[in-house]
């Protein structure tokens, strides 16, 4: 299925789930400081284990930066 | 040390908050935090990038300072609030610096969606800081939808221009019954002090910092000038007058006769 993720395409096996999504990512960070909505959702962390993707998902993967 | 205030319950010893935007690194970044002696920056969520060293949390952490999460980019209350959702995911705080913006040229703050993003993220149990222009009828809508403070700006973001409506911001003040953070518009240190002169509670301050030729000594100018202004404030300011007030009496002013006129 594909799954949008931060804007690019992901090919990803079916039953994927927000949080192997989240682990493949090169440089998310383990604990805080990370956040994910899915099509303007947001996803708690308690529950990323738990969210299987669907084909067409959009997924946002935030993390702090410098700014304001 | 100043004396402290309070921004929903919470004592805050500092009256400068830093924000992180600009800095050419966090090395730089940590130099100035240090100097600023900021307890609260603010920090913005964007896409994780790959290729990105070191996380800003780690900044924060290793200064002891605690991050104000931003709504920057925002354009309509739906984003601002997701932002904000996402924020309180990310750092585990309801505290959110809430910037909706009306126009990319001026980055001016969009009224109607500031006030709608407002009321809805108070409803929702965040500790709500929005940036606003200096208006001071929009600054009581605000407060009235129950946000924690208000952020007037000075003058545009990044700008530099300091407080270009002084009148509006001491209007702002009065009618205040919480904390008034002067954000964006400090160019330099005198900026600063004026927001404090003029009432306000503290100033968050980025460009003016990030963006100097030496980030480190104007942070600590502006930590200083932040002192003053509270010291100033509370000393009371003369009037200002259209005409000079002589401060040396005249009272035994010895006169001298001209040779000239003299017979």
């Amino acid at each position: 299925m594909q799954v949008m993720v931060n804007g690019q395409q992901q090919e990803l096996r079916p039953g994927a789930t927000v949080a192997s999504v989240v682990r493949s990512l090169p440089g998310a960070p383990e604990g805080r400081g990370i956040a994910v909505a899915r099509g303007g959702e947001v996803i708690p962390r308690s529950a990323w284990q738990s969210t299987k993707l669907r084909d067409g998902d959009q997924l946002e993967v935030v993390v702090a930066v410098q700014g304001g | 040390m100043t004396e402290p205030f309070v921004i929903a319950g919470r004592e805050l010893h500092s009256r400068l908050i830093l924000g992180t935007g600009g800095f050419t690194n966090h090395d730089v970044l940590a130099a100035a935090l240090a100097e600023s002696a900021a307890e609260l920056c603010t920090v913005a969520l964007r896409r994780l990038d790959p290729a990105a060293r070191g996380s800003i949390l780690d900044v924060l952490d290793a200064a002891g300072v605690e991050a104000l999460p931003n709504t920057a980019g925002c354009f309509t209350a739906r984003d601002a609030i997701v932002t904000a959702e996402l924020a309180r995911e990310a750092f585990e705080t309801d505290w959110i610096k809430l910037e909706v913006i009306g126009d990319d040229r001026t980055l001016l703050p969009d009224a109607v969606e500031l006030v709608a993003a407002a009321e809805a993220l108070v409803d929702d149990g965040f500790v709500v800081l929005p940036y606003t222009t200096d208006d001071p009828v929009l600054a009581r809508r605000l407060e009235d939808v129950g946000c924690a403070a208000v952020m007037p700006l000075g003058s545009p973001i990044g700008s530099g221009m300091g407080i270009c409506n002084p009148y509006n911001i001491s209007i702002i003040v009065e009618q205040a019954r919480v904390p008034v953070v002067l954000d964006a518009g400090v160019g330099t240190a005198s900026d600063a002090a004026l927001a404090l002169e003029l009432g306000c509670d503290a100033v968050l301050c980025a460009s003016a910092i990030s963006r100097a030729h030496d980030p480190c000594a104007m942070a600590r100018a502006i930590r200083l000038a932040v002192e003053a202004g509270v010291l100033a404030r509370s000393a009371g300011r003369i009037p200002r007058r259209r005409y000079a007030e002589g401060s040396t009496s005249m009272q035994g002013l010895p006169l001298f006769e001209s040779s000239d006129t003299a017979q």
